[in-house]
C-alpha cells in the first residue's frame, strides 16, 4: 500500500537536481541574466531539438553516431576480451603480448587522430580504429584482472573434483571474472562515446560531433546545446543498460542485489 | 534415515581384524598400549555395502624447497574405516591428506587405492574432500554447487544429476534451501552444502580437512553426529585431519598422531557407537593423546 509512493519517492531523488539545474537556468535566461546568444534557454533547445527531429536531421546523425559507436565496441571490446582472456588463461600469452599492450596503452588513443586521418581519411574506417582502439584496453585490462583474482581456493576445488578444463572456466573462471569484467565495460561505453564525439568533432560529415560543429559554424547555439544534452542522454542509457545487465548477471552477489 | 535408526540402534559387533595390512605400523609406532597395532577393522556395521577405498601409503616422502614436511610416512588405512590424524600445526598432516587425495605429487614414495570389492562397480569411485572453508560457487545455487559434486563422473541427464543433489540435500536436512544463493546461507548450512556436494557422486573415500574448525561449538557437534551418521550408512573410507582431538576421539575408530613428517602413535578407539560426549574412556584417550602431543617426556 505504501509502497507504491515511496517507490516514486524513491525513484524521483536522482532527477531532482537535473530538473532543479533545467528550471533554474531557464529562468536565468528568460529574466535575461544570461545573453541567449552564448546560452540558450531550455525551452529553445527542445525547439530546436523538435526542428531538428521534423527534417529528420537529428536521427539520420544519431543513428549514424550509434551505429559507429557499436561496431567500435564490438571490434575493439571484443578482441580486449578475447587477449584478456588469453592472457589472463595462460603464460606464455602473457609474457608474449602484455608487455607491449601496456606500452601502447600509455599511449593516448586520441593523440593518434592526426595519423589516423593520414591513413583513413574521414571516413568510417577512422572512426571505427579509434573507437575500437579505446575501447580495447578498458575491457582488456579488466578482463585479465578478473581472471586473476578468482579465488584459488574455487579453482582448486573444481580441479579435485574432476572438472575439465572447459567446465572450469564455465562454471568457476569465467563467473569469477565478472564483476571486474563489467567494470571494464562500463569504463568502455564512457570511453566510447568520449571517442566517437571527438572524432566526429574533428573530422567527419555526418553523425552527433559533425552536426554540433555545423551548428557552431552558423552560430546556432541551441543546436550545440541540444547536441551536448543527447550525449548526456546516451551516456546515462548506456550506463542503466550496463547496471541491468549487471543486476542480472550478477545476482549471486549481495553487492548488486537489488533491494 | 530407518536405516540409520536401525544402525544407530545396533550395538556394534565386533568383528575379527580382516587380513594384516600391507605394512606394518608397529615398528615406528610408540607403544602405549596394545591398540598400537596395526588395525585395519572396516566397519562392521555395514556388511554388504561395502564401497570404501582402501588406502596404502609406502615410504612416502614430501619436501617443500628442500624441508621434509612428510619424511618416511607407511600407512594402511582400510576400506570402510573412520580414521582421524591429529597432531601439531605444521606437522605435516595436511599434507599427508593432501597428497592422499593426489592434490600434490609424492616427493617420493607410492600411494595406493585399491577397491574393497571387485564387484559389478568396479570402476573407481571418487575420492573426495571437505575442505576448512566450505568453496562454494557464490554464483551457483545450492543444488548447482552440490552438483558440482557429480562432475567428472559421467552422470547422465540434467534432471538426474539435479534429483540426486536435491537428495543429497535432504540427506544433510537442507532440502528446503535448493534454490538459495550460498551467500544467504549460515556458516553451518554452507559447510552442510559442501558436505552433499562431497557426498553425491557415492565417494569411495572421503577427507575431512579440518571442516569443521571455523564452526561454532554446538554446530561442530550436530556436523560430527550428521557426518558419522552418513559415514555409518555410506560405508565410505573416512580420513579426517583435525587438530582437535576430542573431536577426533569422538568420530574415528583410529587415531595416528603424526609427528615431523611420521607417524608417532596409532590408537584404536574401541568405544563403541554412538558416543556419548564426556564418555570416560573417551576422555581417558582424549588425555594421552594430548599427553603425547605436549611432549610429556614418558609419551615420547
Amino acid at each position: 500500500m505504501s509502497a507504491t509512493p515511496s517507490r516514486i519517492r524513491d525513484a524521483a531523488v536522482p532527477w531532482l537536481l537535473p530538473v532543479a539545474i533545467l528550471v533554474g537556468w531557464q529562468a536565468a535566461v528568460s529574466a535575461g541574466l544570461v545573453s541567449n546568444r552564448f546560452m540558450p534557454a531550455p525551452l529553445d533547445v527542445i525547439r530546436a531539438g523538435i526542428a531538428a527531429g521534423r527534417t529528420g536531421e537529428l536521427w539520420t546523425n544519431l543513428g549514424v553516431s550509434t551505429l559507429r559507436a557499436l561496431a567500435g565496441f564490438v571490434v575493439g571490446g571484443g578482441i580486449g576480451f578475447g587477449l584478456g582472456l588469453a592472457n589472463g588463461l595462460s603464460r606464455l600469452s602473457e609474457r608474449l603480448t602484455d608487455t607491449s599492450v601496456q606500452m601502447v596503452r600509455n599511449v593516448p588513443h586520441l593523440s593518434l587522430i592526426p595519423l589516423v586521418i593520414l591513413w583513413f581519411g574521414i571516413g568510417e574506417e577512422a572512426k571505427l580504429f579509434l573507437v575500437a582502439l579505446g575501447v580495447f584496453f578498458p575491457i582488456y585490462a579488466n578482463t585479465l584482472h578478473g581472471i586473476r583474482s578468482v579465488d584459488p581456493a574455487l579453482v582448486e576445488m573444481g580441479r579435485v573434483y574432476g572438472m575439465s578444463n572447459a567446465e572450469l572456466f564455465r562454471r568457476v573462471v569465467l563467473p569469477g571474472a565478472l564483476p571486474s569484467i563489467f567494470v571494464g565495460l562500463r569504463y568502455a561505453l564512457g570511453i566510447m562515446w568520449l571517442t566517437l564525439i571527438v572524432a566526429e568533432t574533428i573530422s567527419a560529415s555526418s553523425g552527433l560531433g559533425y552536426m554540433a560543429m555545423q551548428a557552431r559554424e552558423f552560430m546556432l547555439v541551441d543546436v550545440v546545446v541540444l547536441a551536448i544534452l543527447i550525449y548526456a542522454a546516451l551516456g546515462k542509457l548506456a550506463d542503466a543498460l550496463t547496471r541491468q545487465l549487471e543486476r542480472s548477471c550478477l545476482a549471486w552477489n549481495p553487492a548488486y542485489r537489488s533491494a | 534415515m530407518l536405516l540409520d535408526a536401525q544402525l544407530r540402534d545396533k550395538p556394534p559387533a565386533r568383528e575379527p581384524d580382516t587380513g594384516a595390512p600391507a605394512l606394518s605400523q608397529g615398528e615406528r609406532v610408540a607403544t602405549l598400549s596394545g591398540s598400537a597395532q596395526p588395525s585395519s577393522r572396516s566397519s562392521p556395521d555395514r556388511a554388504g555395502e561395502q564401497r570404501g577405498i582402501a588406502v596404502t601409503v609406502r615410504d612416502l616422502h614430501k619436501s617443500f624447497d628442500g624441508n621434509a614436511v612428510i619424511a618416511g610416512l607407511d600407512l594402511f588405512l582400510p576400506a570402510g574405516g573412520f580414521t582421524a590424524v591429529v597432531g601439531r600445526s605444521g606437522c605435516g598432516k595436511s599434507t599427508l591428506l593432501r597428497l592422499i587425495l593426489g592434490l600434490e605429487t609424492p616427493t617420493s614414495g607410492r600411494i595406493g587405492l585399491d577397491e574393497a570389492e571387485a564387484g559389478p562397480r568396479r570402476s573407481q569411485r571418487p575420492r573426495r574432500i571437505m575442505f576448512q572453508e566450505p568453496r562454494l560457487l557464490p554464483w551457483a545455487r545450492v543444488v548447482d554447487n552440490v552438483a558440482v559434486g557429480l562432475s567428472g563422473t559421467g552422470t547422465g541427464t540434467k534432471a538426474e544429476r539435479r534429483a540426486r543433489a536435491l537428495a543429497a540435500l535432504e540427506e544433510v536436512g537442507l532440502a528446503d534451501k535448493d534454490g538459495v544463493w550460498p551467500a544467504t546461507l549460515s556458516g553451518g548450512q554452507r559447510q552442510r552444502v559442501a558436505l552433499a556436494r562431497a557426498l553425491v557422486s557415492g565417494p569411495g573415500l572421503l577427507a575431512l580437512d579440518e571442516p569443521l574448525g571455523a564452526l561454532d561449538a554446538l554446530t561442530r557437534i550436530g556436523m560430527q553426529d550428521l557426518i558419522e551418521r552418513i559415514w555409518r550408512a555410506q560405508g565410505f573410507t573416512a580420513l579426517l585431519v583435525t587438530h582437535d582431538v576430542a573431536e577426533a576421539v569422538a568420530m574415528a575408530d583410529r587415531i595416528l598422531v603424526v609427528d615431523e613428517g611420521r607417524i608417532a602413535l596409532d590408537l584404536r578407539v574401541d568405544v563403541p557407537r554412538p558416543r556419548r560426549r564426556g564418555d570416560p574412556d573417551l576422555a581417558r584417550l582424549e588425555g594421552r593423546i594430548l599427553e603425547h602431543l605436549l611432549g610429556t617426556p614418558s609419551a615420547a
